[in-house]
């Protein structure tokens, strides 16, 4: 059945060092105050310093070490707007100043509301992931899973506590002093406690370290730790929704020792609606204990817990006890996990729950009926309507057969409306059937035992039924809202696979999270300056506000949720998850939009499960991205390089002709003959025509390119526009007939003339080059209705079909029938470009008859003409 | 002025293009004189007004607009433009401001000695307005309002008369819309290209011109027309 597990990071420090160059923590660990822990860590922090490192005192408490800490640089402590006055760490500041070893007293200190995060340990780690080594103090009672035990030995309840991962990864000083010496340092009325009491908090204080030291030596020593088998060591904590379940996880802790790698699991079937309250404080303390958290669900408890014990190498399993007589289904569970979990041991903790109802089982709201006072009505009716029946019936059936009718209707009340309606319906079929069919009539009197026997089938077959059919029901309601919840999953999974752009993403998973999950949602994104900016969702009327902004790029930044439900920068409204692979591309935020104050277990579940799914989405998404810039990039590149080398050639051949043309006129003049002469001259005056259209493209295409094409259309005589062509090209056209095919009344073109009159030098001049000099070229003008059809035809080979797509492409060029390479790539390309600033098309086919290719342009027209009367005289 | 030569002032900022018309005018008869800027220009041409102006419009001192209106201020001769073919709305602007040419860069000799001949035509001392023009076969004659194109006479009507007339007593000029619509429909009407279009449409076609490779008008665009001097 459906199994996920919460990300173990979320809220918890990482498992594992994200980086080499993690800094180095170092806890100054004991019994209580007055053992000196300050004292020694400053005089220790004075040493290093002394060795030369960069030392830091962050923040440091206490009366006789002001001298000590004197002598060490320290950062002033951070302005707080509630006024806890100089004993905040300014961990910005810190992180700005970057020591090699900062100073940070009392590490399970509370920070004052407002803070980044609610807890100094939490400071500290991300100092020590900047890379900062770190000099703390604690002690043993501020330990998260010896908070219970502190509790018995000294009557007071610790509210400040640190997880115990933070002390697997630190090194661990034992500062130690007796008893005697600390009342004789802090005098009694300071401590507030026995020496008895300072006597277990110094044996507890020992017996940790020494665990820690113990686990630090089995990590650093594989050999030490070869006989175990870790997998198969694991201790699997099993938690109901009661107010147990944190002591239950603390136990847990103990259990494991500091080692030992362990799961916390809440287990529920799918149909029961148990809400939450406690287990999704408890999972979240499971994680900051290091654990690992599950939610197991199925209708097979037993088979379920057997299952996640296997797959997880567990070997221990706890559970809960009650003092309480055991309801049934929890003594099966219990009862069931001794009699099938062979290779596992089964630890019931005993807990006191004395004072708190047991809420395994089904809540009963539920179990009595799911229509409130409308089903009792529902079997009022049905009862009437069988005494209606029955009534019709009685002269044809026997007395003992009309109870068949009334026992229907007890069956309709049990199948449409539970148990409690059921009964309700037997009851009152008796009593009716009691007073109209059974002797004496019309009056009250039980006198037979047959009598009383009915009424007990039908209250048997009420209770029956009314379970069966409200079991059915549930079943129903849970397979439809997990169907709908797959659906909709599906749906989501489609619709990612469909998206587009960041944004269409961004507005995708919000909708989803709306409709789905009952969510208010945004995603942000970094743009270029790298500040938030909300993609999509609605933040509300005034949009985020500061804590929650630096929750979101708090988020970002350190790749772990943030905001509301978890421990860093808590003080806004919603709840922050990064999104992404490895790299974090945005921020996903929600909060629940029925007001209330944080996502329950369930949405978070499910917030996680979508995390993973839209962040590969959006790596794909950013993937795709990517790879599109980079392909602009090399056709960027390429057209760079075609420009390129079409300018060194193009500009340079004409150049050649005409500098070897005047060099040969200047050297050779006394020798060359007149007609020599002439034609040398002429090659001059041709190649500086044929350069001097080069460079009108070269224009004409960076006109294109910044967008600079606004045409100015007017009507125009299309035969003038031709003729300007012609007498730009006139001595490329020397010698060639054009015909020109114009109907009378199509002669008006509503265009502007430059652009067309550049069109049409380089359509004529690309037909004369590609066809033979002695054939003609064609110039076919036409309106068509809101059109005008204009086309250029030539004699020569034609395009090939594969390459009409490619022509129009800058810098592609078709070779010539002798096979040097023709033109410079550009004319055609700016052609299109013209004609699309005009709004028309260009394209090329076969002439209609015979070889040769014909470039049409059609341009789009107005819908009037101008009056083409003559003027008045 | 010197006595059958006329003075040319060539302004432009580019010493091998005043090198390349100094030698090749002075060879075609004209008395060359240089400016590399514009204030040069205006100094020279107050001290000394030249028969006729090549002007460059991408001098660097001041814009070619500007030069126009200043030379046209002090000076009457005929200005050329020499322009750059992207500059179509340049081109429009100076003639607007006085300008009585142009050409475009890179331009041949002869096209620009055509212009310059065409100019300096009527100011020739003792030239008459002559009452018939004969041009690349068409005869115009004005007094008699006939027109014969290549021997056979053609009907034209006596707007379509007047402005064949126009542009034949101004043959190699170009004559701007403005001028032609106002010789034909007064102040008020001198932009209404459209008008013209047709007229000159009209005018073609009855002396049998192919605007697409035209013997007798040519199309300035944006500009006006131009009757072509075959010569």
């Amino acid at each position: 059945m459906a199994r996920s597990e919460l990300s173990p990071s979320h809220d918890a420090p990482p498992a594992t060092d994200r980086s080499a160059s993690r800094g180095r923590l170092t806890i100054f660990f004991g019994a209580g105050p007055g053992v000196g822990k300050t004292a020694a860590m400053l005089a220790q922090a004075q040493r290093r310093r002394s060795e030369g490192r960069d030392v830091v005192i962050g923040v440091a408490y206490g009366r006789n070490e002001r001298d000590l800490a004197a002598e060490l640089p320290a950062l002033p402590p951070a302005a707080t707007a509630h006024g806890t006055g100089s004993s905040e760490l300014d961990l910005d500041a810190v992180l700005k100043r970057r020591p090699q070893l900062v100073v940070v007293d009392e590490l399970a200190h509370a920070n004052p509301p407002g803070s980044r995060h609610e807890k100094r340990w939490q400071d500290v780690e991300e100092l020590l992931r900047a890379g900062i080594d770190v000099y703390t103090t604690l002690n043993v009672q501020n330990l998260e899973s010896l908070n219970e035990i502190v509790r018995q030995i000294s009557n007071v309840t610790v509210e400040e506590t640190v997880p115990d991962v933070v002390l697997e990864r630190a090194e661990i000083e034992l500062i130690d002093a007796t008893p005697d010496d600390v009342i004789t340092r802090l005098g009694r009325s300071q401590i507030g406690a026995t020496r008895d009491n300072l006597a277990a908090l110094r044996e507890l204080a020992l017996h940790t370290a020494a665990q820690y030291v113990r686990a630090d030596i089995r990590r650093r020593i594989p050999a030490v730790d070869a006989d175990r088998v870790p997998t198969q060591q694991r201790l699997l904590v099993l938690i109901g929704n009661s107010p147990e379940a944190a002591r239950l996880v603390r136990l847990g802790k103990r259990l494991s020792g500091s080692a030992r790698a362990w799961i916390v699991a809440h287990v529920s079937r799918p149909d029961t609606a148990t809400s939450d309250d406690h287990i999704t404080p408890a999972l979240k303390l499971a994680a900051e204990l290091g654990a690992q958290t599950l939610l197991l669900s199925g209708h097979d408890l037993v088979a379920e817990i057997i299952d996640c014990a296997a797959e997880h190498g567990v070997s221990q399993i706890v559970i809960g006890r009650s003092r309480r007589p055991w309801r049934l289904s929890r003594s099966s569970l219990a009862a069931a996990l001794l009699r099938s979990a062979k290779k596992v041991d089964v630890t019931i903790a005993s807990i006191d729950d004395s004072a708190v109802p047991d809420r395994w089982t089904l809540p009963t709201r539920t179990w009595l009926t799911h229509r409130g006072w409308r089903g009792y009505a529902e079997a009022a009716i049905a009862t009437g309507c069988c005494a209606l029946i029955a009534w019709f019936l009685d002269p044809f059936l026997e007395t003992a057969n009309l109870g068949l009718v009334f026992l229907t209707g007890v069956l309709v009340a049990a199948v449409r409306a539970g148990v409690g309606p059921a009964l309700f319906a037997s009851a009152l079929s008796f009593v009716v059937f009691n007073f109209l069919y059974t002797e004496p009539r019309r009056s009250f009197s039980v006198t037979a035992e047959q009598d009383v026997l009915t009424l007990s089938f039908f209250l048997l077959v009420a209770i029956v039924t009314g379970q069966l059919a409200a079991r059915v029901r549930r079943q129903i309601e849970t397979i439809q809202a997990h169907s709908r919840r797959l659906t909709s999953l599906e749906n989501f999974s489609r619709r990612l696979t469909g998206i587009v752009g960041q944004d269409d993403f961004a507005s995708v998973l919000v909708e989803y999270l709306r409709s789905t999950l009952a969510l208010d949602a945004i995603v942000l994104f970094r743009d270029h300056k790298s500040a938030l900016v909300v993609a999509a969702g609605d933040p509300g009327r005034d949009g985020l506000t500061e804590p929650e902004l630096e929750a979101a790029d708090w988020a970002f930044d350190h790749r772990e949720p943030a905001g509301r439900g978890t421990g860093t920068l808590p003080a806004g409204g919603w709840f922050f998850i990064p999104l992404g692979g490895r790299h974090v591309l945005g921020v996903l935020g929600a909060r629940p939009s029925n007001g209330r104050r944080a996502l329950d277990a369930e949405q978070q579940r499910l917030l996680f499960a979508l995390r993973d799914q839209a962040g590969t989405a959006l790596e794909r998404l950013q993937l795709a991205l990517t790879m599109e810039q980079s392909r602009l990039l090399t056709e960027t590149e390429k057209l760079r390089t075609a420009l390129l080398s079409s300018v060194s050639h193009d500009l340079r051949t004409p150049l050649v002709s005409i500098k070897g043309a005047t060099t040969a006129l200047l050297e050779l003049s006394e020798t060359l003959a007149p007609g020599d002469k002439r034609e040398l001259l002429e090659n001059v005056l041709a190649e500086t025509d044929r350069l001097n259209r080069y460079v009108q493209n070269l224009l004409d295409m960076t006109r294109l390119g910044y967008g600079a094409v606004t045409p100015q259309s007017d009507w125009r005589d299309v035969r003038e526009i031709i003729g300007s062509a012609r007498l730009a090209l006139r001595r490329v056209l020397a010698g060639r007939s054009i015909a020109l095919q114009i109907e009378a009344g199509d002669e008006l073109i509503h265009t502007d003339a430059a652009l067309l009159e550049q069109i049409l030098v380089n359509l004529l001049e690309n037909a004369a080059k590609y066809s033979p000099p002695d054939t003609p070229i064609e110039i076919e003008g036409r309106r068509n209705g809101r059109e005008y059809e204009l086309s250029v035809r030539d004699h020569g080979p034609g395009i090939p079909f594969i390459e009409r797509k490619q022509i129009f492409d800058l810098f592609r060029r078709t070779r010539a029938a002798d096979q040097k390479p023709a033109g410079t790539g550009m004319g055609l390309a700016i052609c299109k470009g013209f004609v699309e600033a005009l709004g028309g098309t260009i394209q090329v086919s076969d002439r209609p008859s015979g070889t040769g290719a014909c470039f049409s342009i059609r341009l789009p027209q107005p819908s009037g003409m101008p009056s083409s009367r003559g003027p008045g005289n | 002025m010197t006595a059958g030569i006329p003075r040319v002032l060539v302004v432009d900022d580019e010493p091998p293009i005043r090198k390349f018309l100094r030698i090749s005018l002075t060879a075609e008869h004209f008395a060359v004189v240089e400016a590399a800027s514009g204030s040069e220009a205006l100094g020279l041409i107050g001290a000394d007004p030249p028969d006729l102006v090549i002007l460059d419009l991408g001098l660097p001192d001041v814009e070619g607009e500007e030069l126009i209106q200043a030379v046209r201020a002090i000076c009457p001769a005929p200005i050329i433009v020499l322009s750059i073919r992207a500059a179509e709305q340049q081109k429009i602007a100076a003639f607007e401001a006085g300008a009585s040419d142009y050409v475009t860069k890179p331009f041949s000799l002869g096209e620009l000695t055509a212009r310059m001949r065409a100019l300096l035509r009527d100011r020739r001392p003792g030239q008459p307005a002559g009452p018939v023009f004969e041009i690349g076969g068409v005869r115009v004659d004005v007094a008699q309002h006939r027109v014969v194109v290549d021997g056979t006479e053609v009907k034209l009507t006596p707007k379509e008369f007047d402005l064949l007339a126009l542009l034949v007593a101004n043959h190699g000029r170009i004559v701007t819309h403005r001028q032609l619509l106002r010789e034909l429909r007064g102040e008020a009407h001198d932009d209404d290209t459209q008008y013209l279009r047709v007229y000159v449409g009209q005018l073609r076609q009855k002396l049998g011109d192919d605007p697409a490779e035209p013997r007798f008008i040519g199309n300035e665009p944006g500009i006006g027309y131009r009757f072509i001097d075959p010569s």
